[in-house]
C-alpha cells in the first residue's frame, strides 16, 4: 500500500519534465481558444488511450458544437490488462491531469469536468478530492478562474464499478448517465451528442496530462520527440518477466529491443504490446518500433520469457474477454466464447487445423462486425499468438503429438 | 428482514438520494453507497431506490446485474478481490490463491460462514508491476506471497 503512494523520482522528456501547478492555466487563459487549438494542432498530439484520434480535432469539434452545456470527461477507467500509467499520473502528477482538464474546459467551452475513475482505484478518491479542494482555494477551479471573467469550471469524480467496457467512451457516458455500460452506435459521436445529449469530449488521462506541457512549451517543442506520425512521448507500463517493471516515459519510435534493454529483460520470448486487446510480438520482430504506425499501444507492455507457455497466456486473455464482453452485440458475445473453446481444444489436443482456421476467420469477422473496440480487438491476441507461436503450440510441446493421434 | 431494519435501510437510501440527487445519472453513486454500507443491494433496497428515483425496479436490477462490483446476494463484510490477470499470474498468483483458500476454508466465489470474508477473482487492478495484487474492500495490497496474504486476511477477520 505504502509503496504505491510514495512518490518516486522519475525522469522523462515530456510528462516527467519540470512543471509547476497552474503554469499551463495561466498561459492558456492569456490566449484565445483558437490559439490553443492551433498550438495543439501543431503538436500533433494524438489520443493516448490507444485509438490515437487527434486531440486538436476532437476539441475543435466540441468547441464548434453549439450548445448551452458542454462537458469534458477524463477517462480514468484504466482497465486494459497490464496498464497502470494512469495510476502513476493521478497519484504522482495530479497537477498535469487537473491543469489539462481546466485548459480543456477553457478551450471547448465546458463548465463541467468529470473524472470517471475506475472502481478499483477508489483508494485514490480521498487524495484527489483533497487536491481539488486546494485548487479551489487557489482559484484554479471554480468561478472566474485566476481572474478570467466568465471562465467557470469545476470537476467532479465519479466511480466506476468494475466493468472493463466502460473504458469505451460511449459506454463510459452511458455509465455516467446511470445505465448499463453498453456502447452506443456511432455516429453521432460524443463531440456532438455525449453526456446528457450535450457535446462532450472524452480524453484519456495521459492525453490531458500532455496538454499543460504543450501549452507552456509549445507544439514545436513537443514535436521534436517521437516520429513524424507519432509525436511526443508515451508512458509505457511494463510488467512480466523483466528486472525492472514499472512506468517508463520514452519517445515514440523506441524499438522493442531498446525497451527490453532498459527494463532489464532476459531470455525474452515474446512481448505483448497493447494489453489483452493488443498483439503478441515474437523475438524475430523485436526491431519493430512502438508507434501508432507500427506497434500501436495504449502503453501496456507485458514481457514473457522462454519458460512461459503462450497458450496459457492466450487462454488468460480470452477468459478476460468472455467475462468483460458486455453481451450487446453477437460477434463479441459469442465469438469470444468460441475462441476460448478453441484454445481449450488445443490444450486437450482435440483440435483440427481446419477448425482452427475457421476460428481465425471468425476472429476476422469479429474485427469487422463488432460494435465497439472490445470485440474488434479481442481476436488480435488469438490471431497473433497462434500465428507467431504455432511451432510451440502445435508442434513441439509434445502434448499435441501424443494426443493428436487419438 | 425486520421492520426496524427495513426502516433504517429506507432512511439510508433516502439520504443517499438526497446527497446525489434523484436524476437517473445519480443511480450508480446511490447503488455504490448501498453496496458499501450493506455489502449487497437487496430486493427491498432495489424497490426503494426505484421508488425514490422514479424509475422501474427492473431498471435498477438491470444496472446492478451489469457491474461486477454490485451484488444482489449478501456478501461478506470484507470483499477480497485477487487479481487473476496474466502479469499477476506470472508473479505467483496461484500460490497465493491456494494459500488463501486453505486458510479460510472456502473457495473463490464463496463467503466464510461468519460472513466476514468473501473471496473473488477480479481482472487487472493496475498493479502489474507489483504483483500479485489484491483489493480488500477499496484498499490495495501488492507484492503478495502466500504468507503475507494470509496475514492480511487474518487481520481483517
Amino acid at each position: 500500500m505504502n509503496s504505491i503512494l510514495t512518490p518516486k523520482k522519475r525522469t522523462g522528456p515530456v510528462l516527467f519534465s519540470e512543471y509547476k501547478r497552474g503554469d499551463g492555466i495561466v498561459k492558456a487563459i492569456s490566449k484565445s481558444r483558437e490559439d490553443i487549438l492551433f498550438e495543439l494542432k501543431s503538436s500533433a498530439l494524438k489520443g493516448r488511450g490507444g485509438a490515437g484520434f487527434p486531440t486538436s480535432t476532437k476539441w475543435m469539434l466540441t468547441a464548434a458544437a453549439l450548445a448551452d452545456k458542454k462537458y469534458l470527461v477524463c477517462n480514468a477507467d484504466e482497465g486494459e490488462p497490464g496498464t497502470f500509467k494512469d495510476r502513476v499520473l493521478l497519484l504522482e502528477y495530479p497537477e498535469l491531469v487537473f491543469d489539462g482538464m481546466v485548459i480543456g474546459g477553457y478551450t471547448i467551452g465546458a463548465q463541467t469536468g468529470i473524472i470517471y475513475l475506475r472502481g478499483e482505484y477508489e483508494y485514490m478518491l480521498e487524495y484527489l478530492e483533497e487536491y481539488m479542494m486546494r485548487m479551489r482555494e487557489d482559484n484554479l477551479l471554480g468561478n472566474d478562474i485566476l481572474g478570467k471573467k466568465g471562465f467557470n469550471f469545476d470537476i467532479s469524480i465519479r466511480l466506476g464499478s468494475g466493468a472493463y467496457v466502460c473504458g469505451e467512451e460511449t459506454a463510459l457516458i452511458e455509465s455516467l448517465q446511470g445505465n448499463r455500460g453498453e456502447p452506443r452506435n456511432r455516429p453521432p459521436y460524443p463531440v456532438n451528442t455525449g453526456y446528457m445529449g450535450c457535446p462532450t469530449s472524452v480524453n484519456n488521462v495521459e492525453t490531458l496530462a500532455s496538454v499543460p506541457h504543450i501549452i507552456t512549451k509549445g507544439g514545436a517543442w513537443f514535436r521534436q520527440f517521437g516520429t513524424d506520425k507519432s509525436t511526443g512521448s508515451k508512458l509505457f507500463s511494463v510488467s512480466g518477466d523483466c528486472g525492472r517493471p514499472g512506468v517508463y516515459e520514452l519517445p515514440w519510435g523506441t524499438s522493442i529491443k531498446q525497451l527490453l534493454k532498459i527494463v532489464e529483460a532476459k531470455d525474452t520470448k515474446a512481448v505483448q504490446v497493447g494489453g489483452a486487446s493488443g498483439i503478441c510480438i515474437p523475438k524475430s520482430q523485436f526491431d519493430r518500433i512502438l508507434a501508432y504506425e507500427d506497434a500501436a499501444t495504449g502503453g501496456s507492455i507485458m514481457v514473457f520469457n522462454e519458460s512461459r507457455d503462450m497458450l496459457k497466456v492466450l487462454k488468460n486473455f480470452l477468459e478476460f474477454f468472455v467475462e468483460e464482453s458486455c453481451g450487446q452485440c453477437t460477434p463479441c458475445r459469442i465469438g469470444n466464447v468460441k475462441l476460448l473453446e478453441g484454445v481449450e481444444l488445443i490444450e486437450k489436443g482435440e483440435f483440427t487445423f481446419s477448425y482452427i482456421n475457421t476460428l481465425k476467420e471468425l476472429g476476422r469477422t469479429m474485427q469487422a462486425a463488432s460494435k465497439c473496440g472490445l470485440g474488434q480487438s479481442s481476436p488480435n491476441s488469438f490471431i497473433s499468438i497462434l500465428e507467431n507461436f504455432k511451432d510451440e503450440i502445435f508442434h513441439t510441446n509434445g502434448k499435441v503429438k501424443q494426443n493428436g493421434k487419438a | 428482514m425486520l421492520v426496524f431494519e427495513k426502516n433504517k435501510l429506507s432512511e439510508d437510501i433516502e439520504s443517499f438520494v438526497e446527497k446525489y440527487g434523484s436524476d437517473r445519472s445519480a443511480l450508480l453513486p446511490v447503488l455504490q453507497s448501498v453496496q458499501r454500507k450493506y455489502h449487497h443491494i437487496s430486493d427491498f433496497a432495489q424497490q426503494e431506490i426505484a421508488r425514490l428515483m422514479n424509475i422501474h425496479p427492473v431498471e435498477v436490477h438491470s444496472v446492478i446485474s451489469f457491474y461486477t462490483f454490485l451484488h444482489e446476494e449478501p456478501q461478506g463484510k470484507n470483499i477480497v478481490r485477487l487479481c487473476k490477470t496474466i502479469s499477476c499470474d506470472l508473479a505467483g498468483k496461484s500460490e497465493v490463491e491456494k494459500a488463501v483458500q486453505r486458510e479460510l476454508g472456502i473457495r473463490f466465489g464463496e463467503t466464510t460462514k461468519d460472513q466476514k470474508v468473501t473471496l473473488e477473482h477480479t481482472n487487472c487492478l493496475g498493479m502489474c508491476d507489483q504483483g500479485p495484487a489484491m483489493l480488500v474492500n477499496e484498499k490495495v495490497f501488492t507484492n503478495l506471497d502466500p504468507e503475507n496474504a494470509v496475514k492480511i486476511l487474518n487481520e481483517i477477520r
